[in-house]
């Protein structure tokens, strides 16, 4: 390099140009620079302007599901009320007079008189009688001394509270009549109506069609924690054990190339296909329950595995090579080298790439369809932890897509709501992903 | 080349610990070996010497069959150790190269505490049989390493976290913790600084009192500086193989010489 002086360089050098002072290239390629930050900062802010619009309407739609405008009447039956209503062949009707009579006793209380008949009450509280009795039935003992009774509004009362249904916007029909409102902003006056945290949301069951009020995700919530303890129990040991099989132990011929290929295709199939795939083996050929969160698991242990080996793969071949060199050099066995120290080092992936798996599969809804999750109105809670496998019941996003397809546009809030449980479960997945990559991170 | 010298050149024995005979190795349709031949005695430091890409490192790892974790490679030709045929089906390569120990070119440690680095390969080979036992073999091989006196305050800290030269000698130290009978090494010292260079050679030297240590390296000083014998490859043949005062000051073959005076290579 000492002879520099000889080459063009040189001569460029010789120019004596001004470090403080951008040449044409210099700028362009600021600029160029400068363009490209803008448009990843543009993709961004419309990201998280997206996000923060999907955010707000979730929370808008939703939040008032996790409120139920309530009726609070209190009243004493006597046995002999009790007797006589038994005795009738419309008992629950006779329920439905002493509850009307209670609520015009309340109202007197509190010095204020409305009319109403026996519809309005219909239209505002549902049909409370059967609720009535029931309850008697159960604590026989309870008979003769007060009770007081929390009653859920019907959707479109409760709408009238949320702000969804105004006096204007009121169509007087068989659902709720503008004339039915004064009575609810009586009862309002009168400290009976009132607004609460609806917990019957989080842990009540599926109601029927016409009763949004007393909807609960709760089933569900149990429906689908079944079948993520079968895809987990599942998925993560088969998923794990064919990664490794064919990360680290397969010879590489054209039967492994096949494989390969086929799983990550697997991925990309549409989990509908993976549905009318339970369908038929687990449902039609194996003769499992329908409906059944076991069946349910399996179909989703089928939709995750391609999601888990994949992930596990990519956290095997992650690990440097060097590692395994060391340990095989130690003379250790091929199988002890994977185990003590590549499996290890890779945890971290595989804890992630399940953990995002079995979010996806507990957000998934179209395999469920077809096994008959879908549509299923979970009305109860399952017995035992078996018949917790075995019983017909509902999953999350089913019972939201069940809600959603419900003719009552309170079902609609309800659909919402779900929405947000079932996105705080999938946050909370992610998050102990995050939490347990950290943990596990080991540098080398 | 004689003032650089730090070892002696005698050679203690004469006895043949590796007998290499027609070895070939292919790389799928690229044949890297080309009937190598050698004879490798016991309690000396053998160097491989060669231009990149002549086969040193892939001669070095068929004696530990290091080779059969490539799917492609193939080996053909006898190496026998102690006169066992090491690629007889009956040898399990596992047992191999607990006897065979090899330390490679990067240091690679393994992300665990600097005990657990040098007491995995002694719990695996059941070589300890109490907690004691197992303390004394870890500060025996990490005394071997020459490294003991710069961790024994810090057992427990990560290997990881060593410098690259603390690192290849805490690798040599889990090497020698195994009691292998043969040592191999991949250009220990192509990663690291002049000084942690000069205290690896001087336990190289150190280890030939109980090993036969087959070196690979780049430089030739340095195998002029360490070794007794040095085999010279090039293009996957074994060109010249002897004494390395004669390699190095009279050599047979003119590509040793254009070699070693820099004029290939």
């Amino acid at each position: 390099m000492t002879d520099t002086g000889m080459t063009p360089a040189a001569d460029v050098a010789n120019k004596k140009s001004s470090l403080s002072v951008l040449d044409a290239r210099t700028r362009k390629r600021h600029a160029a620079e400068t363009r490209f930050r803008m448009y990843g900062m543009t993709a961004i802010a419309v990201g998280l302007l997206f996000l923060v619009f999907l955010f707000a309407s979730i929370l808008r739609s939703g939040l008032p599901a996790f409120t139920q405008t309530v009726l609070e009447i209190e009243f004493t039956l006597t046995q002999e009320e009790f007797d006589t209503a038994e005795s009738k062949m419309l008992k629950t009707g006779e329920y439905q007079k002493i509850f009307a009579r209670a609520l015009t006793e309340q109202l007197n209380a509190s010095g204020l008189d409305v009319d109403f008949d026996k519809k309005a009450i219909k239209r505002i509280v549902g049909k409370p009688g059967g609720t009535i009795r029931r309850f008697f039935l159960e604590n026989p003992d309870r008979i003769g001394s007060s009770v007081a009774f929390e009653l859920a509004a019907s959707s479109r009362v409760d709408g009238y509270f949320n702000g969804r249904v105004t006096r204007d916007s009121l169509v007087d029909s068989r659902f709720l009549m503008a004339s039915d409102l004064d009575l609810v902003d009586a009862l309002e006056k009168a400290g009976i109506v009132k607004s609460a945290f609806n917990w019957n949301f989080i842990t009540g069951t599926d109601s029927g069609v016409d009763n949004p009020g007393g909807a609960g995700l709760g089933a569900s919530v149990i429906g689908s924690f079944f079948m993520m303890l079968v895809v987990l129990f599942l998925a993560l040991p088969i998923g794990v054990a064919a990664s490794i099989y064919l990360e680290e132990f397969a010879p590489k011929n054209r039967w492994t190339d096949l494989i390969e290929v086929n799983i990550s295709n697997l991925a990309a199939v549409p989990s509908i296909v993976f549905g009318i795939l339970g369908l038929a083996v687990f449902i039609q050929f194996a003769g499992l329950p329908q409906s059944a969160p076991l069946v349910g698991g399996l179909v989703l242990t089928l939709m995750t595995l391609p999601t888990i080996i994949i992930s596990t793969r990519a956290a095997l071949a992650a690990v440097p090579p060097s590692i395994r060199d060391a340990a095989l050099g130690l003379g250790a066995s091929k199988m002890q080298s994977v185990f003590h120290h590549v499996l290890p080092l890779a945890m971290p992936g595989i804890l992630t790439g399940t953990i995002i798996g079995l979010a996806q599969a507990l957000g998934e809804t179209a395999p469920l369809l077809l096994i008959g999750m879908v549509g299923y109105v979970a009305r109860e809670y399952p017995e035992g932890v078996v018949s917790g496998f075995t019983d017909a019941n509902s999953a999350m996003p089913a019972q939201i897509y069940t809600w959603a397809s419900r003719a009552d546009p309170g079902f609609y809030e309800k659909a919402w709501g779900g929405i947000i449980i079932l996105l705080l479960f999938l946050i909370t997945m992610n998050a102990i992903a995050v939490i347990l990559r950290r943990r596990f991170e080991r540098r080398w | 080349m004689n003032d650089m010298r730090i070892v002696e050149r005698k050679v203690d024995t004469k006895e043949v610990k590796i007998s290499a005979k027609d070895v070939q190795v292919y790389y799928g349709d690229n044949h890297a070996i080309k009937d190598v031949s050698v004879d490798i005695e016991d309690k000396t430091v053998t160097a491989f010497i060669g231009p990149s890409g002549c086969g040193k490192s892939t001669f070095l790892r068929c004696i530990n069959r290091m080779n059969d974790t490539i799917d492609i490679c193939r080996v053909t030709g006898d190496i026998a150790i102690d006169g066992e045929d090491i690629y007889d089906p009956k040898v399990d390569p596992v047992q191999l190269r607990a006897k065979v120990g090899i330390v490679f070119q990067k240091p690679n440690p393994f992300p665990k505490s600097i005990y657990d680095n040098v007491a995995y390969g002694p719990k695996i080979h059941g070589l300890a049989k109490t907690k004691a036992d197992l303390d004394e073999i870890v500060e025996h091989a990490l005394r071997r390493g020459a490294i003991w006196d710069e961790v024994k305050d810090r057992l427990h800290a990560p290997g990881t976290g060593l410098s690259g030269g603390q690192q290849q000698r805490l690798c040599i130290a889990r090497a020698v913790a195994t009691e292998p009978e043969v040592l191999l090494m991949d250009e220990p010292c192509s990663a690291l600084d002049p000084i942690a260079t000069a205290q690896v050679e001087e336990l190289i030297d150190e280890l030939r009192k109980s090993y036969s240590v087959v070196i690979v390296t780049h430089s030739m000083q340095q195998a002029a500086r360490v070794s007794q014998k040095t085999a010279f490859f090039h293009l996957g043949s074994l060109v010249e193989y002897g004494e390395t005062t004669t390699i190095f000051t009279n050599p047979v073959d003119p590509r040793t010489e254009s070699y070693i005076t820099g004029r290939i290579g």
